[in-house]
């Protein structure tokens, strides 16, 4: 008996503590920046989009939910010509943004996505595209690659050596 | 005034007086769980989520109200409407202030008892007339499990008509002017109010309508206002107990004078119903056997304990 009033007491002084529900739309959780939440493809601290359709998010993607289709331009500089993404299909893993090189496609804390016409969960390269350089504020990949294309030759990319030419070392 | 206009008036009063009450355990049983478990009930439809209980009758209005083709359908139809016409006849005899009330029978508590014996009834025909094994489950332990109470919560009662020396509820209430019967009665009111849970087959003792064991037990084929109606059947049962319990051991419309005697009768019952709003917050439900066992090897000789006590004293003093 004493158990069963120690199961109703218990109980009872619950009223006299906060509430852990979240009033949602009215107040919204605190996300940390590593959450894994919609993806956006960022650009590089010059304003150049980072995209260099290596294809490895599509390879990476567990449920193939990403298409994309690589061309150059003028100055030897690849991207993609149009990236679709899924968003029916995506599960959120985060796989792509762990396998980019460059760090374009990023996974944000925003989850708002709801549609009511299935279609307009395919997200296009337009939709995808940000201005900012998402969570990595630094980093362009050109600048530290070795590839020559357009406006940086070969050796002069940040800590690259100078090319050696190797006729010249033959006695 | 003209009496019979005024009895009319009385009645009908005490009739949406109670429908009302009903409708709003809804809303108030849904809040109180949540405040009791860390969370908020409904609190979007209208102010404090009030509206939702007419969200909730215009959803079970509107649902198709199905009887299935194997069922046994006279019986079927008629079996939630045995419980609404025997709660709804229990309320006639509570008084609910000096003045208030339906009728003063002189045997209103016998009356009160062989009412909830016919509401055993409807959970039987129910489940019988479902012609579905789980249903049918649900019906026979429902009527084991309420026969079994009924006995003790009868008896339970004894000490309360001995003390008192009558069965009107009125003359009950009236004797209860010095001191209220949950003092020299305690166990028997201890008794009464968990034969009164088991009764309306609320938790713990809800094995006949057990919602995660047997889906809905005895009403799993109802739809509708059929079903609409055994919700406000049970939520019209646990006021109807929290009224009894109230007027047979808590001094019913007794109080002091700064409020009115039907606000004290209100404000009682009200404690009440939440307590049972807490009993279904806080206890798991026992298994079947434990359940039977704990009424006829432990209740009821508590029960018939408290009724030789009693005699004793009331004789020898």
């Amino acid at each position: 008996m004493i158990s069963i009033l120690r199961s109703l007491w218990l109980p009872f002084l619950h009223m006299f503590r906060k509430r852990v529900t979240i009033q949602y739309p009215d107040e919204k959780m605190v996300l940390p920046a590593r959450w894994r939440g919609r993806i956006v493809l960022t650009r590089d601290p010059d304003g150049q989009e980072r995209c260099v359709a290596c294809y490895l998010c599509s390879a990476a993607c567990p449920v193939d939910c990403i298409a994309l289709q690589a061309t150059e331009d003028e100055h030897g500089r690849r991207y993609p010509e149009f990236f679709r993404i899924n968003f029916s299909r995506c599960i959120f893993c985060g796989y792509c943004e762990d396998a980019c090189p460059t760090y374009s496609i990023q996974l944000i804390p925003d989850y708002e996505m709801a549609e009511y016409d299935r279609q307009n969960l395919v997200y296009e390269k337009e939709h995808l595209l940000v201005d900012g350089t998402g969570k990595h504020h630094d980093y362009n990949f050109y600048r530290i690659a070795g590839l020559s294309i357009g406006g940086k030759d070969k050796g002069k990319a940040e800590r690259e050596d100078p090319p050696v030419d190797v006729k010249a070392l033959m006695p | 005034m003209n009496p019979t206009l005024l009895i009319i008036l009385v009645v009908l009063g005490i009739l949406m007086g109670a429908m009302t009450v009903a409708a709003l355990l809804i809303w108030l049983e849904r809040r109180l769980l949540a405040l009791w478990q860390d969370r908020y009930g409904p609190n979007r439809v209208g102010p404090f989520g009030l509206v939702q209980v007419v969200a909730d009758m215009v959803k079970i209005f509107f649902k198709e109200d199905w009887v299935p083709p194997f069922a046994d359908k006279p019986v079927f139809i008629m079996a939630p409407a045995v419980i609404m016409i025997t709660v709804l006849m229990s309320f006639a005899v509570i008084p609910f202030a000096p003045d208030l009330f339906v009728v003063d029978l002189n045997i209103g508590l016998l009356f009160f008892l062989g009412m909830s014996s016919l509401g055993a009834y409807s959970l039987v025909l129910a489940g019988w007339a479902s012609n579905n094994k789980y249903s049918l489950i649900g019906g026979l332990r429902a009527s084991a499990q309420m026969i079994a109470y009924e006995v003790f919560m009868g008896l339970s009662l004894m000490g309360v008509v001995m003390l008192s020396g009558s069965f009107s509820l009125r003359a009950i209430v009236e004797a209860q002017r010095d001191m209220w019967f949950v003092v020299p009665q305690f166990l028997g009111f201890v008794i009464f109010l968990i034969a009164g849970i088991a009764e309306t087959h609320r938790l713990p003792f809800d094995i006949p309508e057990a919602e995660s064991e047997i889906i809905a037990g005895f009403h799993s084929e109802y739809s509708g206002l059929k079903f609409g109606m055994f919700f406000v059947g049970e939520y019209l049962g646990v006021t109807l107990i929290s009224a009894m319990t109230v007027t047979l051991f808590f001094g019913g419309w007794l109080g002091p004078e700064f409020l009115p005697p039907w606000a004290w009768f209100l404000l009682k019952t009200f404690v009440f119903i939440c307590l049972f709003i807490l009993l279904r917050a806080g206890l798991p439900r026992p298994r079947y056997d434990q359940l039977m066992a704990y009424g006829w090897k432990i209740l009821l000789p508590l029960a018939l304990l408290n009724i030789l006590v009693t005699g004793a004293v009331v004789l020898a003093g």
